[in-house]
């Protein structure tokens, strides 16, 4: 079966699929046009580190930071309920906690908005109920809901993954050698699940901190994220140059977080405490 | 084994012979036998009759529209202007005109194949971005304005600086377009809406931010559903919007503020990407003819230019000088002007300094 | 963790995931177009559904796109999966590196690369250039899922084949094929949804006339509160559910796709 040429192929479509349109980007990120004539220019980047720019930057990663957070908090939970042991129809469950999010994207988004509105669902329960209004539709707030609605699947199945593969005998024998549950949960379930959980906060940072979508729907175009940024770039504005130094950046921050995260997961994988 | 692997292939032979004959389906309707025409037509968002483009299809049974939204002109230049996609017409407002005009972007419309030009009100011939009349035909005019409730403002409402009012915080719609949010404050300031200057661009800036956490969201196309839902008190709006809103809910009202407004001219036009310039003008021309052009004024609300069209109307309409307003109601109004790459880059970064912030 | 407490917590979850659903597919009958009363019990917005143009012929396109990639993602994938198994190590870590690249990218900055690309060879945005963007994002997660498989694979096997007389191609469909298939197959399952629940890289590869079904609902949702989106969001529920029904019987593991795809990721 060796047979170099069977891969020819491959190497030509991943050439121009891959490789050549992330060259283009980087080749309008380090270009600016001057009367007409392309020149090389670092202007792209420099534009990028200006603190309004930067603030976008800030604030695109704390609302993603937030969000995995909360999805961690509120996934880690679902994750050990589900892969308990004492649950009945377990199957079933995990099925149910599956559906929503092979709903369409926008579906499950344009949701909340349905929900959200100052004259919609939620308000409509609150005031039957005699409770004030809440207006969070338009708000940071809508916007992290959005995510952690969005992804708060990447987040518990990777650690549901793990956490039905961790050897039971393991917990067993911790407890017949007297650690109550909150001492085996800290010293062995937290620490094997670590993979999981690695895989799921990349799982969910990335996707919330590039979105564009969640913020143009839930946040009324007030919140500029990155993505918005690097939307407009291309779709309104005619930036591409500046548009492409936007994309380059983004693009480093996720890969080099992923780098950190994988080699974390590694360091961590071997056991030991957080 | 062996049975599976073959029923694996049978059962994927059978999907693609599925998914060829489904794409064979598309390419006789795109008319590769060359007996139906498609044109694309960009126009903004519920900007046309219910059943025009329907009306269109059964009178040149051989064209076939394929008709699309944008909701700013940018994006619509944008679209236009990287040259992805092909259309035959679209409907910008006077300076996107003059940009693309240009640039390059516009074909000549031959006047001779659009015979009910003529019905078109002098008022809207040899207008400053076309002045030859030669690249587009108009299609609606209106004003800019803000729409509110009467139930949720008190305040008698004359002046773009209600908008700052922090008492109406968080009630305060905006639109998701530079050249109407920045002109409206330029308008506020007392400057005009084409200033060059860099300076007063940069206090309407400023404005803009200190407005933005009064502002509930920046909408573009989802103002009427809010407004006529009444989840917000006031918006700045296009005329024939606020008029579609009032016939929805009768607590909206609309005001030309009296610092003076934009006043602007949709026109028709036909992009230098187009494949079917003679199939474009058909559809031009249709959207002149006297009852076409009635049916649609009368089904979107905004003001029309023809002047057959207009007798038709409900003359209550016609006559509401806020809806339909005359030349000497426009004392402070400006059209829009295109300010040039230089000045236009710095519209572009106000604005998306604006929404950054 | 007591048991209550554990049930009354996972109910808690399941409300938060399913409530927005729910609301969507109740207001799907509601007769009134707002969504603050009730109007009374209506199909009408289903039967609109049926009838709006815009939205059958995203629901075409998105099928068609879907299905299309995914099929030639999955053949394609194979061959190179194949292909790069029998590589020299050292070529093989480059392939991979870059084959890895669309997969951790995130998906706008695929987007507008690829947008950028068919720009400038002057392919006209539409049904081709979708189809393409759509492959080049789904061949990697066939070849990830493919590559494990090959890697059980016993070499022997293939070799005790052609020492039988079998010819290459042969035994290659005989011996190879069938002990790869289960990798093939959640290959072409994960294409085929990553394909139909894209947006962000179709909104910048498609062009006029062209629009995917979540291109549709970002502009109607645009536009404010649509009933005829309601009535859509339930019956792609109805699809979805149906769909995993028929999965989960086929075999159980298939529902943890994603959590196939994630453990790929890392």
């Amino acid at each position: 079966m060796k047979k170099p040429w069977l891969s020819y192929p491959y190497i030509l479509w991943m050439t121009i699929f891959i490789i050549v349109p992330l060259v283009l980007v980087l080749y309008y990120s380090l270009t600016v046009k001057v009367d007409g004539t392309v020149v090389f220019s670092l202007d792209n980047f420099a534009k990028v580190m200006q603190p309004i720019y930067l603030k976008v930057l800030w604030r695109s990663v704390v609302l993603a930071v937030a969000s995995t957070v909360i999805c961690l908090v509120l996934g880690y939970p679902v994750a050990m309920i589900l892969s308990g042991r004492d649950l009945s129809r377990k199957n079933t469950l995990v099925m149910l906690f599956v559906i929503p999010m092979w709903m369409n994207f926008l579906l499950r988004t344009y949701a909340w908005m349905t929900l959200l509105d100052r004259k919609g669902v939620i308000n409509l329960l609150l005031g039957s109920i005699g409770l004030p209004q809440a207006n969070i539709l338009y708000t940071d707030w809508a916007v992290i809901l959005g995510m952690v609605y969005n992804f708060l699947p990447f987040m518990v199945l990777p650690i549901f993954s793990v956490l039905s593969k961790i050897d039971r005998s393991l917990i067993e024998a911790a407890e017949d050698l007297g650690s109550n549950s909150f001492k085996v949960f800290i010293r062995i379930i937290f620490p094997l699940s670590l993979p999981g959980v690695v895989s799921g906060i990349t799982m969910v940072f990335m996707p919330a901190v590039t979105t564009f979508i969640i913020s143009k729907l839930l946040g009324g175009s007030q919140y500029t994220l990155i993505g918005n940024l690097i939307e407009d770039q291309f779709m309104r504005v005619y930036d591409w140059n500046f548009g492409s130094a936007l994309s380059i950046i983004m693009m480093l921050m996720i890969l080099a977080s992923m780098a950190l995260m994988s080699r974390y997961d590694k360091e961590e994988a071997g056991g030991g405490l957080i | 084994m062996e049975n599976s692997s073959k029923r694996v292939l049978s059962i994927l032979t059978v999907l693609i012979l599925l998914a060829v004959t489904l794409t064979g389906c598309t390419g006789n309707e795109g008319g590769a036998a060359g007996k139906t025409v498609t044109i694309n037509v960009f126009n903004w968002g519920d900007y046309i009759g219910e059943s025009t483009i329907r009306d269109f299809e059964d009178k040149y049974p051989g064209i076939k529209v394929n008709y699309e939204n944008f909701s700013t002109n940018e994006d619509m230049y944008v679209k236009i202007k990287t040259g992805g996609s092909a259309y035959d017409v679209a409907i910008p407002s006077d300076y996107m005109i003059k940009r693309m005009l240009d640039e390059g972007l516009l074909n000549k419309i031959d006047m001779n194949n659009i015979p009910n030009y003529k019905f078109i009100d002098q008022r809207f011939k040899n207008l400053s971005f076309d002045p030859g009349n030669e690249y587009s035909v108009p299609y609606m005019w209106g004003t800019v304005g803000i729409l509110y409730n009467k139930t949720m403002v008190d305040d008698t409402i004359d002046s773009w600086e209600v908008l700052w009012d922090k008492k109406y915080s968080k009630q305060i719609l905006m639109p998701d377009s530079e050249r109407d949010s920045i002109g409206v404050t330029l308008k506020m300031l007392g400057y005009s809406m084409n200033t060059k200057n860099v300076a007063e661009l940069e206090a309407a800036r400023d404005k803009l931010i200190e407005q933005k956490p009064l502002v509930l969201a920046y909408v573009v196309d989802e103002v009427k559903d809010m407004m006529i839902g009444e989840s917000a008190a006031m918006a700045v709006v296009w005329s024939g919007d606020a008029y579609y809103c009032m016939s929805e809910n009768e607590n909206l009202e609309y005001v030309i503020p009296k610092e003076g407004t934009n006043y602007w001219f949709d026109s028709m036009i036909i992009p230098s990407t187009s494949k079917h310039q003679k199939e474009a003008e058909l559809f031009i021309d249709f959207m002149c003819d006297p009852e076409v052009a009635f049916a649609n004024a009368d089904y979107i609300g905004y003001a029309t230019p023809h002047s057959e069209a207009m007798k038709l109307l409900d003359p209550e309409l016609t006559s509401d000088r806020n809806a339909y307003p005359l030349m000497e109601d426009l004392v402070n109004c400006e059209i829009f002007e295109y300010p040039g790459d230089e000045v236009n880059k710095q519209y572009n970064r106000i604005w998306t300094e604006v929404k950054a912030d | 963790m007591n048991k209550a407490l554990k049930r009354l917590y996972l109910f808690i979850i399941f409300l938060f995931l399913y409530a927005p659903v729910a609301t969507l597919i109740v207001f799907s009958f509601n007769s009134s177009k707002s969504r603050a009363n009730w109007g009374g019990f209506t199909f009408r917005w289903y039967s609109e559904l049926f009838h709006d143009k815009q939205i059958m012929n995203s629901l075409y396109y998105t099928l068609a796109i879907a299905l299309l990639s995914s099929l030639i993602a999955t053949i394609a994938g194979t061959a190179a999966a194949v292909a790069i198994h029998n590589m020299k190590k050292t070529i093989r870590s480059f392939v991979m590196n870059v084959t890895y690249l669309p997969v951790l990218n995130p998906d706008i900055v695929t987007g507008i690369s690829l947008m950028i690309l068919f720009i400038f060879i002057r392919l006209d945005l539409g049904f081709l250039t979708l189809l393409l963007a759509h492959i080049a994002f789904n061949i990697p997660y066939v070849i990830l899922s493919v590559l494990p498989k090959l890697k059980q694979l016993n070499k022997h096997m293939y070799e005790a084949a052609l020492d039988l007389g079998c010819e290459p191609v042969k035994a290659f469909f005989k011996v190879i094929l069938p002990e790869i298939m289960p990798g093939i197959i959640t290959g072409f399952l994960l294409a085929f949804t990553l394909s139909l629940d894209d947006f962000i890289i179709s909104f910048f590869t498609t062009g006029s006339g062209v629009s995917t079904l979540s291109i549709t609902v970002y502009s109607m949702a645009r536009r404010g509160i649509n009933p005829k989106i309601n009535a859509l969001s339930t019956l792609m529920f109805i699809a979805v559910l149906g769909l995993l029904l028929v999965i989960n019987k086929r075999s159980s593991a298939n529902n943890k796709n994603e959590t196939a795809r994630i453990g790929n990721l890392i």
